[in-house]
């Protein structure tokens, strides 16, 4: 079981980047706006080309 | 406009013009995104197409615009409309559609849309434009710190509750080691590490997320108010300190699992609370934001840009057409119609001419206006009613602060209960002392109750939004539990503020002709007699009538129908051509007037043909609505700004007893604030209109009109239309009330059987860590369940009411 003298202080340092990487996360913003990045990825850039050309189509 | 030649047909010229500007840019599959998205309102989308928008190209001077890399311009735009998904997609094209607009970027919980733009290759007007011609109106962002400052704290607060939630997890991974431990006989050498490793993770979180309740707890004891942080952070220091000194120890129990826990399930309920706070004063911001920065000050003859706020009274402003009224004021010169959606709701804009008074904020449509200021900047009534919303939303919801009072009492009594169970117990057997403590502690951690109340009224409050009842603070909740009294406003609440016509005396033969003329102008009384004729006859505009010449005259309309002189319009018009109203018609007039409507003359040549009597209707569900609040113990009455009499006969209609016409807002008020000292008073009305007496009121419910204005005066503002809403809300206030007591009591008798038991030493530490949890999912499962099944009782006996 020593190996948790090891493993033990690895998983927090795992943690604690963890935590960091969270704070940078918040820190630059992307937190901010919880309600348009839901909508905005629901229409594909390529997706919209190929709907385009179906139109034309028709 | 219909063209059966083509697939696309449009109810206006504006739909047709946003289609093409969408097609031209080769963006037509908006429209298919805007069906897939089962949105159909993107036939409401409103052009404006005569504004300007050159004031937008000062926008260096405003304030938000940001100098970015490559000579780059940034600026935010505030943006009305704003249904779907597919708008977001639309607005962030904007690049392809405007040549030099690098980026378009949409928040829509703001509302906004920031653009970054090359300024040599395109002014911010003609972005602005485009985005008028697509039906979404732009508006400029004033600078506001509060804003910025806002963003911050939710930044500050959401990066707390991580490190709170990442101690609290780890520390319970570390927690289930141990007690694991105890029955696997874990080596004395594991343990200590692990109650080490526990023990740094909870200083973590204690030095760190912690400190908020030590320095509120530091505030309320130098200021000697009791205040929620001060059992918990005593609850905290004395929880670490112990589980500190046992960890260095080797020995006794360490409690750093549990207050870790504490710390964020407590941080997440501030913010979650900081949040609904937050909206509400986003809404307040806006009218704010959308007052315009800068005037046109007549000085000498000359206009001179001057900014908005260095406007004092007896300044003279002139507007163009186009632009937002910088000031409160007196028309001196010009006749214009102006756009006071903002402020009133009403969506159709009013007639302003010599004499008039206009308000800050709101948007003047056609003419030019000079104006002489009465009240500028902060003393403007757009702001006074702003600052008293602001006051109002500062308060915290009384039944969080209850909540967290009776939590903190709570924590308070345990402290002692275990103080006790520590002296009992060292004196009958020491060695188990720790243990029976540990046990209490743990057993009656408040968190349930902490946890409970918050999400009862959350869910409650979302419950209410889906059925469209928008409630800003869960404080209403709490005051439409008791029946109080309560004051409806009359038009636009009790009655449909829209005119029609009631009755037709005369020549019906006419209709169709009167409402060929009427066609043409857009006021109140036109658009009853158009609608009129449209019921008598669907088919009316399929033959049009020989009119023309038709002129506005003072107080009605002239026209030539045929070869005959056509006069529509009051009294005063009649005499003015000499029309002699005989003694049967005078007569029919008194009647009509008795009853409070208005009549209107149709005569021809010099005889009169008809007289069409027009009022004002009672919302259906207003009869049903009065019923059943004065069953359920409530005082009803009325507050309203029209004539007295047109009140009395709403009021003996309705049999409400109590009722008071002729008021201005500021007399609402007074009327609200006497109410107030009798008890609670609940005030109903539309939008900014009644905004000052809406905000005083205990609970302001605004009905219809417009979201933004409205809901920024008022907790509570029914987007559906008609009152049945008011009931829904007062049914769900009272399940709330139940759910929050039946919580109370099962985490109360939990708590007493829980703490007993550890008391005597029954339940053992690790018996009280499994039930902690069990009552804290008791609670929060009852809080879910009650409030769901509270809300439909409520409408069916309406419908038997009234139809």
């Amino acid at each position: 079981m020593s190996v948790l003298y090891i493993a033990m202080p690895v998983a927090l340092l795992i943690s604690a980047i963890f935590v960091l990487a969270f704070v940078r996360q918040v820190n630059s913003g992307q937190l901010d706006d919880l309600e348009t990045p839901p909508r905005r990825m629901l229409y594909d850039d390529s997706d919209l080309v190929v709907g385009n050309e179906s139109r034309q189509r028709k | 406009l219909i063209d059966s030649v083509h697939a696309e047909q449009f109810c206006c010229t504006g739909c047709r013009a946003a289609w093409q500007l969408i097609n031209a840019c080769g963006l037509g599959v908006f429209y298919h995104m805007v069906d897939a998205a089962g949105d159909k309102r993107p036939g409401s989308l409103r052009t404006r197409g005569d504004r300007r928008f050159e004031e937008f190209d000062h926008v260096e001077s405003l304030g938000r615009c940001a100098k970015g890399p490559n000579d780059l311009a940034k600026a935010q735009l505030r943006i009305t409309g704003i249904h779907c998904s597919a708008c977001v997609w639309l607005l962030e094209k904007l690049p392809t559609m405007v040549r030099g607009v690098v980026r378009a970027h949409v928040n829509w919980s703001k509302s906004t849309v920031t653009v970054v733009w090359h300024p040599e290759q395109v002014q911010l007007s003609s972005v602005a434009e485009t985005l008028n011609r697509l039906g979404y109106s732009p508006s400029l962002y004033r600078d506001d710190r509060d804003d910025d400052h806002r963003a911050l704290e939710n930044r500050r607060q959401l990066i707390q509750i991580g490190i709170a939630a990442a101690a609290a997890g780890n520390n319970m991974l570390i927690a289930t080691a141990l007690y694991l431990g105890m029955f696997s006989h874990m080596s004395a050498d594991i343990e200590t590490l692990m109650r080490i490793a526990s023990c740094v993770v909870g200083l973590v979180s204690f030095l760190g997320p912690g400190r908020v309740f030590l320095r509120g707890a530091v505030n309320a004891v130098r200021t000697w108010t009791p205040h929620m942080d001060l059992p918990i952070a005593l609850a905290l220091a004395i929880g670490t300190t112990v589980g500190f000194v046992n960890t260095v120890r080797g020995t006794g129990e360490i409690y750093f699992d549990s207050l870790s826990v504490l710390i964020c399930l407590l941080l997440i309920g501030r913010w979650i609370q900081f949040r609904q706070q937050t909206r509400a004063a986003d809404a307040v911001a806006l009218l704010y934001k959308l007052t315009p920065r800068r005037a046109r000050k007549l000085v000498n003859g000359k206009t001179v840009e001057v900014f908005a706020d260095e406007l004092i009274p007896d300044d003279l402003a002139s507007i163009r057409p186009g632009d937002l009224i910088p000031a409160d004021g007196t028309v001196i010169e010009g006749v214009s119609s102006v756009d006071e959606s903002i402020l009133t709701g009403e969506s159709r804009a009013v007639q302003r001419q010599f004499g008039h008074s206009v308000a800050a904020g709101t948007m003047n449509v056609d003419g030019f206006l000079t104006i002489r200021v009465t009240a500028a900047a902060s003393e403007t009534r757009i702001h006074q009613v702003m600052k008293l919303v602001e006051e109002a939303g500062a308060k915290k919801p009384a039944i969080v602060l209850w909540a967290n009072r009776i939590g903190g009492y709570f924590v308070l009594i345990v402290m002692g209960l275990s103080l006790i169970t520590l002296l009992i117990w060292l004196q009958f057997d020491p060695s188990r002392a720790t243990d029976r403590v540990v046990a209490v502690l743990v057993v009656s951690c408040p968190c349930a109750l902490a946890m409970a109340t918050p999400l009862a009224i959350s869910v409650a409050l979302g419950r209410l939004a889906r059925h469209r009842i928008l409630v800003k603070s869960g404080d209403v909740l709490q005051s439409m539990i008791d029946p109080g009294m309560i004051w409806l406003d009359k038009t636009g609440t009790l009655t449909s503020g829209k005119m029609r016509v009631q009755s037709w005396n005369g020549d019906k033969h006419w209709i169709p002709i009167v409402a060929e003329v009427e066609r043409n102008f857009d006021h109140p009384i036109a658009n009853a007699l158009v609608e009129f004729a449209n019921e008598v006859n669907p088919l009316l505009g399929a033959h049009p009538k020989d009119v023309h010449d038709i002129k506005l005259a003072a107080g009605g309309v002239v026209a030539t129908a045929g070869v005959h002189r056509l006069l529509i319009g009051n009294r005063l018009l009649l005499e003015s051509f000499g029309v002699v109203v005989g003694r049967d018609w005078l007569t029919l007039e008194s009647r009509i007037l008795r009853k409070h409507r208005s009549p209107i003359w149709i005569a021809i040549e010099n005889e009169i043909a008809a007289v069409a009597s027009l009022g004002d209707t009672i919302r259906l569900d207003s009869y049903a609505l009065v019923r059943k609040l004065k069953r359920w113990g409530w005082k009803v009455g009325i507050l309203s700004g029209d004539h007295n009499e047109v009140v009395e006969s709403v009021a003996r209609e309705l049999e409400i007893e109590k009722f008071m016409g002729g008021l201005s807002p500021e007399q609402k008020l007074s009327f609200v604030n006497s109410s107030l000292q009798d008890g609670a008073t609940v005030m109903v009305g539309d939008g900014v209109n009644d905004g000052a007496a809406l905000a005083a009121a205990t609970v302001g419910i605004a009905v219809d009109g417009g979201a933004e204005a409205s809901l920024s005066a008022a907790p509570v503002y029914l987007a559906r239309s008609g009152l049945t809403g008011i009931c829904d809300l007062i049914t769900v206030a009272i399940a709330t009330k139940k759910a929050l007591q039946l919580n109370f009591v099962v985490s109360i008798t939990y708590n007493i059987f829980g703490v007993g038991l550890a008391m005597i030493g029954v339940l053992g530490p690790l018996f009280a860590a499994i039930l902690m949890p069990l009552s804290s999912v008791t609670v929060i499962a009852l809080s879910l369940n009650t409030a769901r099944r509270s809300m439909d009782r409520c409408n069916p006996s309406y419908t038997q009411g009234n139809l």
